[in-house]
């Protein structure tokens, strides 16, 4: 079994790729695409476009299915739901202390002023 | 490379806001994602030293972090390595830096989180990164949205 942190650091590779998250984000907007479509907008061959989806796949991110001669590529969200989950962890995390901190401090300012008076 | 910064603007003095930064008394205050307690803070605010933060949270559930201060200057600059101990959670070693500047009514802090997620994507590059996450972010809020 994969474990979640090697789940994380596959998602993340994946996505630090820009022709990667351009199909991705395509991906997002269509249904469903073609290889061959898929790789209509990029300046790369096809081989080198199948190594991109290799990856993509190696991660979850997309799922292949073949029909007749043609391949579709759909996306498949959850391992970058998992992804931002991990992220929005330790933005609630900071956001939650960063709250407190402003009460504390804001106290001790106004005692600091009282002090002073 | 996958960073988080925050920035708040807090009615108070940079001194009084980097002292609750760097002392158990000040940290045992805010430290930790929810209402539950600071069980230890031990600090040595000096580049070089350690702290050690252990909090509960309100499910019962403990965590500990720990790390090496990497720049002192006060009033205006804290950093320092970050690592949770013992945890399965995230393994690595992770960075996080708070600069304070001195505004009107008293100062503006910004708290930058880094290296959350080392081990595969230090060597690529950083740009882009949040913009795909808040785009797939809104791609997925609006998913939600249209679930029955």
């Amino acid at each position: 079994m994969v474990n979640y942190s090697e789940r994380l650091d596959r998602t993340f590779a994946a996505l630090v790729d820009p022709t990667r998250r351009a199909i991705l984000a395509r991906l997002e907007r269509e249904d469903g695409a073609s290889i061959s479509a898929l790789a209509q907008p990029f300046a790369i061959k096809l081989p080198a476009v199948m190594k991109h989806l290799d990856v993509l796949d190696d991660a979850g991110l997309i799922t292949r299915s073949k029909a007749g001669r043609t391949v579709t590529v759909r996306l498949r969200p959850a391992p970058m739901r998992e992804a931002i989950d991990w992220l929005h962890r330790y933005e609630r995390f900071w956001s939650e202390s960063l709250d407190r901190l402003a009460a504390y401090v804001e106290n001790k300012e106004a005692e600091a002023r009282k002090k002073r008076r | 490379m996958t960073s988080l910064t925050l920035v708040r603007r807090l009615n108070a003095r940079p001194s009084i806001v980097f002292d609750a930064l760097i002392t158990p008394e000040g940290i045992a205050h805010w430290w930790g994602p929810d209402d539950g307690p600071v069980l230890v803070a031990e600090t040595d605010p000096r580049v070089g030293g350690r702290f050690r933060v252990r909090f509960r949270m309100l499910d019962g559930s403990e965590h500990e972090c720990s790390g090496e201060y990497l720049e002192v200057v006060k009033p205006e600059r804290l950093s320092m390595s970050w690592r949770w101990t013992g945890g399965a959670e995230d393994p690595g070693e992770s960075h996080l830096a708070f600069t304070l500047r001195a505004v009107a009514r008293g100062t503006e802090l910004t708290l930058t989180h880094s290296r959350l997620h080392d081990a595969e994507t230090r060597r690529s590059h950083e740009e882009g990164w949040t913009g795909a996450i808040d785009k797939l972010e809104r791609h997925f809020l609006a998913v939600e949205r249209s679930s029955p």
